[in-house]
C-alpha cells in the first residue's frame, strides 16, 4: 500500500527548517568574521603596545561578545529539527551527518569555549601573548565549527565517500576524505566563511561610520576602518574567487541548480551568463513561452564559468527533464555516458531501486540468499536514482525558478558592490577625507543591512536551488519528513518565530545601547 | 547591569527555554521515542520507504 504524505508537513516542516537557518545565519557570520577582525586588531595592540588598540579591540569584542552569547545554541535547534520532523532523512543518512557534527561538537567546546572565556575574563590576568593566542584559537575554532556543518551540508548537496546498505537502511561512511575534501565542501566553506568576514569588515565599517556621524571618537573609528576596509577588500575578492569555484560546483554537480539560477530552460552550447533579466511569470517547462521579459547576458560565459570552456553546452531545465544531451559532470552514472536520461526514466529507475530495496530484505527474512542477492543487484544498479523514485511528475525536479534565479542576482550584485565599496572607503581614508565625507558615512551604515540580505540570498540560492532534494538525487523531502501531525510543526514553527524575533530585538538593543557608550565604556566587564 | 550580567541571563533563559522545554515538550527524537532498540527502527523507516514511493 502506498502512503500519502500530506503536503502540508512537508511544507511546514520546510518552512521552519528555513526559519531556523535564517535566524541562525543573522548571528554566524558576524562571529565567524568578528573574532579575526579583534584578533587582528589585538596583535597591533601587542606588537605596537599603544593602548588606543587596547580600547578599539575591548570595543569590537565586546560586540562580538554580545552577537556570541545571543547566537549560541540557535544552531541547535536545527539538529532538533532533524530527529523531530526528518528522521526518515536522520536514520538514512547514518553516520555520514552524525561524525562532521560530533566534531563540530567537539571542536566548540574545546576551542571556542575555552578560549573564548579566557578572550573575555583574561585581560590583566594572563600575559599578553597567551591572552592575544586565546583570541586567535577563539577565531580559528569558530571558524572549524562552521567547517564541520559545511562539510555536513555539501554531502547532502553532493552525496560522496559512502555506500548504503540496505540491511540497516542507513549509508555507511566508506571514506571520510572523500567527504572532507569533496569539491563541493571545500567551496561551500571558503565562500560561506569567507561571507562572514566581509559581513564583520562592514559592521565595523557601518558602525565606525556612526561614530564619524556623530563625530566621536574619531580616531578610534578611523583606525578600525584602515583595518576592517583592507580585511574586507582582501576577503571580498577572495569571496568572488570563490563564488566562482561554487558555481563551477553547481555546473558540475547540480546542473538543475544551475539552470534554475540562470532561468535556463533551453540550453545550448556557448551560453551566456544572464546579467540582468525579468523571468517570465508563470513559466513553466514545456510550455512554449518566452522564459525571460527581457534580459541582458554575456555571451559564452555561463560555459565558461561552468565548464571552463567557452563553448560547453549547458543544460536548461528542459534538457535535463526530458535527457538527451551529452553530461560533462563529475560522477556521471555509466548509463548517462554518452546521453542523459529523461527524468520521467529515471523515475522509473528509482521506483525499481526502492522496490529492490524492499525485496531484499523480504528475501532475506526468507532465507533466499539467491533472491536477496538478484534484489541487491536490481537496487545497486539503480540506486544513483533512488530518490527520483518518490517523484510523481517529472516536474517536481524543478525548483522554485524565480526565487533561485533572483536571489542569485541579489548575491552577486551586492558581491561585486561591496569589493568596490571598499576600495572606495579605502580610496577616501588614503586621501584623509573619510572624515568630511557624510554621503560616505551613512552608504557605510546602510551596507550594514545589505550585507546581510546578501549573505541570506546566497542561502536561498543554495538551498532552494536545490529543492526538492534533502540528498542529491537520493531523497527528496516528501521521503526524508516524519509522519508527524502538520498542527505540532505548526505551533513549533510560531514558537521559534517569537523565540527568535524576541532574541533578535534582543541582540538590537544591546548592541545598539553599547555602540552609544563607545569604546570608553567598551571594556569587558 | 554590566553588559556581562545581561548577556548570562539571556544565555540561561535561552538554554532553559531550548532544552528545559523546547526539546523536552516539542521536540522529542521520532524514531526513539516509539521504538526502543535500532532494528526497531531500521524497519519502520524501510517501511516508509519502500510505502512512499
Amino acid at each position: 500500500m502506498i502512503l500519502n504524505i500530506d503536503p502540508g508537513i512537508v511544507d511546514w516542516s520546510r518552512a521552519q527548517f528555513a526559519l531556523t537557518a535564517i535566524y541562525h545565519w543573522l548571528f554566524v557570520p558576524l562571529t565567524l568574521g568578528l573574532s579575526f577582525l579583534v584578533a587582528i586588531m589585538e596583535t597591533i595592540y601587542v606588537k605596537t603596545g599603544n593602548p588606543e588598540w587596547k580600547r578599539i579591540t575591548k570595543f569590537w569584542m565586546t560586540l562580538f561578545g554580545i552577537n556570541f552569547a545571543i547566537g549560541i545554541a540557535t544552531g541547535i535547534i536545527l539538529e532538533f529539527e532533524f530527529g523531530t520532523n526528518w528522521s526518515n532523512y536522520s536514520w538514512f543518512v547514518g553516520d555520514i551527518f552524525g561524525a562532521p557534527l560530533a566534531i563540530e561538537g567537539i571542536m566548540a567546546f574545546f576551542l571556542e569555549s575555552t578560549f573564548i572565556a579566557v578572550m573575555f575574563f583574561g585581560w590583566n590576568k594572563v600575559s599578553k601573548k597567551f591572552h592575544l593566542a586565546s583570541s586567535w584559537l577563539t577565531a580559528i575554532g569558530a571558524n572549524l565549527s562552521a567547517l564541520w556543518i559545511l562539510v555536513a551540508n555539501a554531502w547532502m548537496q553532493y552525496p560522496v565517500g559512502m555506500k548504503f546498505n540496505p540491511e540497516t537502511a542507513r549509508m555507511e561512511m566508506q571514506n571520510f576524505w572523500d567527504v572532507l575534501f569533496s569539491p563541493v565542501a571545500v567551496h561551500k566553506f571558503l565562500h560561506t566563511i569567507s561571507s562572514g568576514y566581509v559581513t564583520a569588515a562592514i559592521f565595523i565599517l557601518g558602525i565606525s561610520a556612526w561614530f564619524l556621524l556623530k563625530k566621536r571618537e574619531n580616531g578610534i573609528a578611523l583606525k578600525s576602518i584602515l583595518v576592517a576596509a583592507i580585511f574586507g577588500l582582501i576577503t571580498s575578492l577572495f569571496l568572488a574567487f570563490t563564488g566562482d569555484g561554487s558555481g563551477y560546483t553547481v555546473a558540475q554537480t547540480q546542473p538543475m541548480k544551475l539552470a534554475a539560477m540562470e532561468g535556463l530552460y533551453k540550453g545550448q552550447n556557448a551560453n551566456g551568463l544572464v546579467l540582468f533579466g525579468i523571468p517570465q511569470p508563470g513559466k513553466k517547462a514545456g510550455d512554449g513561452k518566452n522564459n525571460f521579459i527581457l534580459k541582458v547576458e554575456i555571451p559564452g560565459l555561463l560555459s565558461l564559468m561552468g565548464y571552463r570552456n567557452v563553448d560547453a553546452f549547458v543544460p536548461g531545465i528542459e534538457d535535463i527533464l526530458y535527457g538527451g544531451y551529452k553530461p560533462e559532470f563529475l560522477n556521471v552514472p555509466h548509463v548517462e555516458k554518452e546521453k542523459a536520461l529523461p527524468v520521467s526514466e529515471k523515475i522509473t529507475r528509482g521506483k525499481i531501486a526502492i522496490t529492490a530495496f524492499g525485496n531484499f530484505k523480504n528475501a532475506k527474512k526468507a532465507g533466499d540468499e539467491v533472491a536477496a542477492t538478484k534484489a541487491d543487484s536490481a537496487m545497486k544498479a539503480n540506486f544513483a536514482y533512488f530518490g527520483y523514485g518518490y517523484l510523481q511528475s517529472p516536474e517536481e525536479a524543478v525548483p522554485n525558478v524565480a526565487l533561485t534565479f533572483y536571489s542569485f542576482r541579489i548575491m552577486v550584485a551586492f558581491g561585486f558592490y561591496f569589493i568596490l565599496f571598499f576600495i572606495i572607503v579605502l580610496y577616501f581614508y588614503s586621501k584623509n577625507k573619510l572624515q568630511d565625507k557624510r554621503w560616505l558615512q551613512y552608504v557605510m551604515l546602510w551596507t550594514i543591512p545589505v550585507v546581510y540580505l546578501a549573505g541570506q540570498a546566497g542561502w536561498i540560492v543554495a538551498e532552494v536551488g536545490r529543492q526538492p532534494w534533502v540528498i542529491q538525487d537520493l531523497l527528496p523531502t516528501r521521503a526524508a519528513v516524519s509522519m508527524i501531525e502538520t498542527t505540532s510543526v505548526q505551533i513549533t514553527f510560531w514558537l521559534f518565530a517569537v523565540l527568535f524575533t524576541a532574541l533578535l530585538i534582543a541582540e538590537l538593543m544591546i548592541m545598539t545601547r553599547q555602540i552609544k557608550l563607545g569604546p570608553k565604556d567598551g571594556g569587558t566587564k | 547591569m554590566a553588559i556581562g550580567k545581561k548577556l548570562w541571563i539571556i544565555i540561561l533563559i535561552k538554554l532553559f527555554i531550548l532544552f528545559f522545554i523546547l526539546r523536552l515538550f516539542f521536540f522529542p527524537d521520532f524514531l526513539k521515542s516509539k521504538f526502543s532498540n535500532d532494528k526497531d527502527r531500521g524497519d519502520y523507516v524501510r517501511e516508509q520507504l519502500i510505502r512512499r514511493k
